[in-house]
């Protein structure tokens, strides 16, 4: 693969870096809010890998005009899907923060291992 | 009007709309006896597609009438039938068991948005089981997520909260693999349908992005379904639940991820990657096995009985992936049957806990000592269930385990093996069945015994449950013939 190959799919590489600091920040975090942020980040690049692969080179919005014919439209169905799964992401993170606020308010800490010792 | 063909979509539909209605329902019960009407109603639905499909009729609907690939289709056959039938029926058996153990766990004015979020996680998971589109399947999967969310982090137990953060960043995890394997699909053969997916892999030239989108749909779908090792949010989340949030989880919530698990594996990818039915065994038989053993055999020294029925789940998950890793029509069989059978046991024990728990403050096993005497009734219950968990003949647990070790029979060379751990983890089963058994008939109390058994309504629905325990492990045809439909259409392009 020579470096033209691997400069094209640069949007690819972010997408896999993105992702594993994501899941890395869930995984090694200890502070909840922290585990949020990183599930996140972790959704976000999946947002990324979606708008990247709609993009058709030249590509514009896909309305149709008056006029204008044999226009090189952009995917559209892939950023519709990722419009829903934002609200979704954007839910999810709702209600994590939600439950952290309650934890702390119960428990007096978001660390997760001064709740385990809590119990 | 012949509303026959929209059931698929009144199926979803119903329970979804009616969700934000219970909330205006402020008086008292009234939240709950609409919820269990809408639940009912449900079933009711679900038993209809059951019996049409059953003659072989099914449904194929399409959303506002625009036509695959191109609107979102609907679709119920045997396998989604079956799987529709446990949701709802555990729904139904839940919430009208609900309402004693309801108005003892939640404050009276959060009740509406119990209940409501309640109908919103039966919404997403009959959502899941209709849909015949990737995408879908995934919003339905967080719908029901989200509200299953809500429901556990709502009883009164503070250990419930740490246990609902835990399921949350795992599941959204999981949702997340499943997402990111779908968008690779997607990419390859620019169709979110599955029966399209199917078709039009055969002509993507470079295989790679199908094989890791293979990848990451099966290992998020097994964090969903609580696959062993991937099981370790759901001992706590169902242990720390409002007990009836645990009958309704416990009874469909991994079984519906299990089924998209194989539907998924089954109908996309088994026709058209080389090899597929050998890495998916390859994959799935060892975990499943493991999963087997290690959980009966903590489930055997746990001390807590939600917990210890929590660890059995992730065992039963175990026999139904392993079914499923044969890859034969028997094996699925047995898959599917388990499924539906397990659903059935498994709804049964945590009914009757519930019974126990409306007297019972805590729920250790040493704590519910000698509970038979005062409550005869729901600790027969619990014997009955127990048994078809372990696989007694009689009773319906009886039924799949025998298909199982049929189909292992048939496996070959690892045909032995598979016997002796299928046999070996029912003995498990045995020893703390046995456990719970003992202690609530045989030890002497070490608490104020219950005053007497479990509130009428409650008791109803156990012992209806205990009794179709009984009925399906002498009658099993009618969800055998579903399975066998079921497995018939999996391996359609493969047999």
């Amino acid at each position: 693969m020579n470096l033209f190959e691997l400069l094209g799919i640069f949007n690819y590489w972010v997408f896999a870096i993105v992702l594993t600091v994501g899941l890395y920040t869930v995984i090694a975090k200890t502070n909840l809010v922290k585990k949020l942020i990183g599930l996140s980040i972790f959704q976000s690049a999946v947002f990324l890998m979606y708008i990247t692969m709609d993009k058709v080179e030249g590509g514009t919005a896909p309305i149709i005009q008056k006029g204008v014919e044999n226009q090189v439209f952009s995917n559209p169905l892939p950023q519709v899907l990722i419009l829903t799964a934002i609200v979704v992401g954007v839910s999810t993170l709702a209600l994590g923060l939600a439950i952290v606020v309650r934890i702390y308010e119960t428990y007096d800490t978001i660390e997760e291992n001064e709740i385990l010792d809590a119990d | 009007m012949d509303l026959t063909p929209h059931l698929p979509a009144l199926q979803v539909i119903v329970p979804m709309l009616s969700s934000p209605l219970i909330l205006l329902l402020k008086p008292r019960g009234l939240a709950w006896a609409g919820a269990a009407a809408v639940a009912l109603f449900s079933f009711a639905i679900a038993l209809n597609m059951a019996l049409a499909v059953a003659r072989g009729n099914e449904f194929y609907y399409e959303m506002g009438g625009w036509q695959a690939p191109y609107g979102i289709a609907l679709s119920v056959d045997g396998f989604s039938a079956l799987v529709l039938l446990i949701i709802t029926g555990a729904a139904a058996a839940a919430l009208l068991a609900a309402r004693p153990s309801v108005d003892q766990q939640i404050e009276a004015e959060r009740q509406p948005l119990f209940y409501s979020a309640f109908l919103l996680a039966l919404a997403g998971l009959t959502g899941i089981a209709v849909s015949a589109d990737a995408f879908n399947i995934f919003v339905f999967m967080e719908i029901s997520s989200l509200a299953s969310y809500v429901l556990i982090a709502g009883g009164p137990d503070r250990r419930a909260l740490p246990a609902v953060f835990k399921y949350l960043t795992m599941g959204t995890i999981g949702a997340t693999f499943y997402l990111i394997g779908v968008g690779m699909v997607y990419m390859m053969t620019g169709t979110l349908n599955l029966a399209d997916m199917e078709a039009r892999i055969g002509d993507v030239t470079d295989i790679n992005p199908i094989l890791v989108a293979a990848g990451f749909i099966t290992i998020g779908l097994a964090l969903k379904a609580a696959v062993f090792p991937l099981h370790v949010w759901l001992p706590n989340a169902y242990a720390q639940a409002p007990h009836i949030v645990t009958v309704f989880l416990a009874a469909c919530a991994t079984k519906v991820a299990i089924y998209v698990l194989i539907r998924f594996d089954y109908f996309v990818f088994q026709a058209n990657l080389e090899n597929h039915a050998l890495q998916f065994s390859t994959f799935l038989a060892p975990l499943a096995l493991f999963g087997i053993l290690v959980a009966s055999a903590v489930a055997m020294f746990e001390g807590h009985i939600k917990r210890l029925l929590a660890m059995s789940s992730v065992a039963q998950i175990g026999y139904i992936i392993l079914g499923a890793s044969f890859v034969t029509t028997a094996g699925l069989t047995a898959s599917a049957a388990h499924l539906f059978n397990h659903a059935l046991a498994k709804g049964g024990l945590f009914l009757a806990i519930t019974g126990l728990a409306y007297h019972y403050r805590d729920l250790r096993l040493d704590q519910l000592a000698g509970a038979a005497r005062t409550m005869p009734w729901t600790a027969a219950a619990i014997v009955v269930c127990g048994l078809s968990l372990v696989g007694i003949p009689g009773t319906a647990g009886f039924i799949s385990k025998w298909l199982l070790i049929n189909a292992a029979i048939d496996n070959g060379d690892m045909a032995w093996l598979l016997i002796a751990i299928v046999l070996l983890s029912s003995l498990m089963a045995l020893a703390y069945v046995y456990r719970i058994i003992d202690t609530l008939y045989f030890k002497p109390a070490v608490v104020a015994q219950a005053p007497g058994e479990a509130p009428m309504q409650l008791l109803l629905v156990i012992g209806i449950v205990a009794v179709a325990n009984i009925v399906f492990g002498l009658f099993p045809s009618f969800p055998l013939a579903l399975s066998s439909s079921a497995a018939e259409l999996l391996l359609r392009h493969t047999l």
